[in-house]
């Protein structure tokens, strides 16, 4: 069962964003990127995807528990 | 003689004096220190537990230890790491978390599984990514990270939302970093798998 270039190359996805492929690796990547938008499509859209998860998962802190927190502090004697 | 005793009595007690307001002025500049960060301990939290109400008393129950052992910090070392170990001890400890089920299910789905989904529903099949993107709702992503199981959500939650290092990752959850980066490569393609579920439906 060989892989295909575009399995390889979705293999390759999150190292590659990572930065954790070796520098041979991430050429070979960069080479199937320029030659294939179907591949360079889904790397744009897993950039995108992390930023979003970012600031959809972001809940701002309730105020009244900043409180709580301060109160927890220890007196001062 | 018992003159001089009197005068070294004295300075013992002025070097006393002395470390304990040395030590009062350390211990506030650490709280505030510590309360500065709240925001952020509280953003990591909030999907590291199961519930936001869980979140609050995870974080409250943090800080208090935290004031308590505040001579356990080493200065200079990386405060929001060392909170976070103290939540994600606490966490386990309370059995908050459900079972631990390490997920070693063979994983079909690929790194664009998602894209390749979200593309099929779009009638036109040929839209661009930042439109794609837009698809997916602020509640499908809260919905579709607490689908994903804990030991792959916590690494998710520290690396992506808390950009935490792969490194303070690793002492915060005390596993080798080589397993931050599966439980991540793994854990986002666990999240992308229920994000498609969550958006396009499991018909097809
Ligand atoms: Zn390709």
């Amino acid at each position: 069962m060989t892989e295909t270039p575009c399995e390889h190359c979705e293999r390759m996805m999150q190292p590659y964003l990572d930065r954790v492929l070796s520098v041979s690796e991430q050429a070979e990547a960069e080479l199937h990127l320029a030659d294939c938008e179907w591949c360079a499509k889904r790397y744009r859209f897993e950039v995108k995807l992390r930023q979003y998860v970012r600031v959809a998962a972001s809940e701002p802190m309730p105020p009244e528990l900043k409180e709580k927190l301060a109160a927890l502090r220890t007196p001062l004697t | 003689m018992a003159g001089n005793v009197a005068v070294m009595a004295d300075e013992e007690a002025g070097r006393n004096a002395l470390r304990l307001a040395t030590e009062a002025r350390d211990r506030v500049r650490f709280e505030e220190d510590v309360l500065a960060l709240s925001d952020q301990v509280y953003r990591v939290a909030r999907h590291l537990a199961g519930s936001r109400e869980e979140a609050e008393e995870l974080v409250q129950e943090t800080y208090a230890r935290a004031f308590r052992s505040w001579r356990s910090f080493t200065p200079g070392t990386n405060l929001r790491a060392w909170l976070l170990r103290i939540l994600t001890n606490l966490n386990i400890d309370r059995g908050r978390r459900k079972q631990r089920t390490p997920d070693t299910q063979p994983l079909e789905e690929g790194d664009y599984f998602l894209y390749n989904r979200l593309e099929e529903a779009t009638a036109d099949g040929n839209v661009e990514e930042d439109r794609v993107v837009e698809r997916l709702s602020q509640d499908g992503i809260v919905e579709a990270l607490s689908a994903v199981p804990h030991d792959f959500r916590d690494v998710i939650v520290l690396v992506d939302i808390g950009d935490f290092s792969y490194q303070d990752a690793a002492n915060i959850l005390d596993i080798p970093i080589g397993t931050v980066m599966s439980r991540l490569h793994r854990g986002r393609r666990i999240l992308k798998r229920e994000l498609a579920e969550t958006a396009v439906g499991e018909e097809a």
